[in-house]
């Protein structure tokens, strides 16, 4: 229990620059969706409303039936979990191997995660490289090149040494295969972890642009954040090109705009308040020099 | 113990082979773990190693129907053609100014977020305020485009609103070339601060807390408590994290500047990494745009390796 102070100045100030901040950062987002959920009938473009007369789902009962959109969820769907269902195993599989001390050329190997930190080849190389897999236009080429990162493994291998020897070695003397024993214990034993970078590599496969961008070509493939990008850029250069929703009112382009905006960001934004403490954990982890 | 039975078991027909051979054997009795980081370890191998041979594409006229191999060697035409071209210092004084601008405008934040967040005793509200400044970090770089769209633009931007509100005229903030590096810089200080003061936090909730207990003794007033015991105990944490991001200084983010570039401000965007893109995947010069990232890459690898020996000059461990 800390001792018992007065309210001094640093407090007021502390509390004020950090409500501050914080309102800064979420104001820009309930502003959105507060217009995105704004009547269409009663929207005037330009027009500075913060609260709006009539709230409707309209738009976004207009974006979940266009098909494009559900292309586009439908592909950052796939993308997500397969990916998430890769990088899980080939993570913590090579994370447990570099946690054997013994195993010959361990320091060449963890050598390469660590080149592989500080040294990317750039896009072109890699963007070469995908062509000559015969990757092209294929979800692939954006889940494998992401199968695993350095940082990961790094946090991973961390993590798994903590775990006490001792139930290795009783393992083996019960007969069990290396195998048997990453998968029968250590993975039970991590799951805090695999939770915790689970939701790291679903976070980067949801809101990766770039990829997508150079690798799928086919616009039934685009993804969320690609198809948002394109809505976006559409109607800065080419003005207010609006659409005819059910009701044959204009659908505003702004407020479609913000829509999509809002249920890109949507999934994140449900899941995040539960797990943030996981986050925190995940990165405290990793700035822990292992 | 059942070490040995396993191995003699699997190669039980050749028990000579292994008691000649004792590295033969580490790799026998360890074949399961290379099991486990097989797929790993081709994961690196195929996309952060086989990569560089990609590098070759910038010293030939790279054409992609002859490959590699096929096509013609031009030695160092085209390095010279980007330092003799006239985008180059654009994109190199772009690039500079960007990660500049980020070191001296974005890097006290956290810190000074950090030091504030400590001050406060309130758990809840503490914890509270600190959820929601994480939020911005998650989100990626089109959802952020997309809500400086709607701050900042002249069609629907609520700046603009407010200003027409109040009769004035609406103002191009996105297109105009005074504006871009500032907006860039205030996306990234919007974005990263929060989740920026994490690292500090752990380095400040290492300190003694009986300095602090010593120091209220003495009469010191809380500020002098901050000035005095915890910015010196962080200083560590500051300066490796100051000396990694100058190291990083020809490393700006690719994504964000491509989603924030338009015509207008294209001379003052202009990065390395979007022009190889630019030049690259959509106009299809190669040999360019992997002579860009190669150079990008040998200055990042020079200011890598500088920071490095500064950090382990320092006393400090270095990343490698």
């Amino acid at each position: 229990m800390s001792l018992r102070r007065r309210t001094s100045l640093l407090d007021v100030i502390a509390a004020s620059v950090i409500v501050v901040s914080s309102l800064l950062c979420i104001l820009p987002f309930i502003y959105i969706v507060i217009v995105s959920l704004t009547d269409p009938s009663v929207y005037v473009p330009m027009k500075l409303v913060l609260i709006p007369r009539k709230l409707s789902l309209d738009i976004y009962r207009y974006i979940l039936s266009s098909p494009n959109f559900l292309n586009a969820l439908k592909s950052t769907v796939i993308i997500t979990f397969v990916g998430v269902a890769i990088n899980i195993p080939v993570t913590f599989a090579m994370a447990y191997g570099l946690t054997k001390r013994k195993l010959p050329h361990r320091k060449v190997i963890m050598g390469l995660v660590i080149f592989a930190l500080l040294f990317d080849a750039g896009i072109i190389p890699n963007y070469l490289l995908v062509r000559s897999l015969g990757l092209m236009n294929t979800y692939w080429a954006v889940i494998l090149p992401a199968a695993t990162n350095s940082w990961s493994i790094i946090v991973a291998r961390s993590f798994l040494d903590s775990i006490p020897s001792e139930l290795e070695d009783s393992a083996k003397i019960d007969g069990c295969s290396d195998i048997t024993i990453f998968v029968r214990i250590i993975i039970p034993l991590s799951t805090a972890a695999i939770a915790t970078l689970g939701l790291f590599f679903a976070v980067s496969h949801w809101n990766v642009y770039v990829k997508p961008l150079m690798y799928l070509t086919d616009s039934t493939k685009r993804t969320l954040q690609v198809y948002v990008a394109t809505l976006l850029a559409d109607t800065q250069g080419a003005g207010n090109a609006a659409a005819v929703g059910q009701d044959e009112f204009l659908l505003p382009s702004e407020t479609i705009q913000m829509a999509t905006v809002v249920l890109a960001m949507l999934p994140i934004m449900l899941v995040y308040p539960f797990l943030q403490r996981y986050f925190m954990k995940g990165v405290m982890l990793g700035s822990v020099k292992g | 113990m059942a070490h040995f039975s396993q191995t003699s078991s699997a190669v039980g027909s050749h028990p000579r082979l292994l008691k000649d051979h004792p590295r033969l054997r580490q790799y026998v009795t360890h074949r399961q773990i290379y099991l486990l980081i097989l797929p790993g370890l081709l994961y690196f191998i195929i996309f952060k190693v086989a990569p560089i041979w990609g590098y070759t594409v910038a010293f030939e006229d790279f054409n992609p129907f002859k490959g590699i191999l096929g096509s013609k060697w031009v030695g160092l035409h085209y390095f010279v053609q980007l330092v003799h071209g006239k985008y180059f210092l654009e994109m190199f004084r772009n690039t500079v100014v960007i990660s500049l601008m980020n070191l001296v405008f974005y890097f006290p934040a956290p810190i000074i977020l950090a030091l504030l967040l400590n001050e406060i005793r309130n758990e809840p509200f503490r914890r509270v305020n600190q959820t929601i400044l994480y939020v911005p970090h998650f989100m990626s770089w089109v959802v952020i485009a997309g809500v400086t769209f709607f701050l900042l633009s002249v069609d629907v931007g609520v700046v603009n609103k407010a200003i027409s509100f109040f009769g004035g005229k609406p103002v191009s903030f996105l297109s105009n070339k005074w504006l871009f590096w500032w907006i860039i810089l205030l996306q990234n200080v919007w974005r990263e601060t929060g989740w920026g003061t994490i690292i500090f936090l752990a380095a400040m909730s290492q300190i003694d807390p009986t300095m602090y207990e010593a120091a209220t003794v003495d009469g010191a007033s809380r500020l002098q408590q901050i000035v005095r015991i915890t910015i010196p105990s962080i200083m560590p944490t500051i300066v490796i994290l100051f000396i990694i991001q100058l190291g990083q200084i020809i490393q700006v983010s690719f994504e964000q500047i491509l989603l924030m570039s338009n015509p207008y401000v294209l001379s003052v965007a202009q990065v390395f990494d979007t022009y190889a893109y630019s030049q690259g995947v959509v106009g299809g010069n190669f040999s360019i745009g992997v002579a860009v990232g190669i150079f990008k890459s040998v200055i990042g690898l020079v200011m890598v390796v500088t920071a490095n020996t500064a950090i382990k000059r320092l006393g400090q461990e270095g990343i490698y």
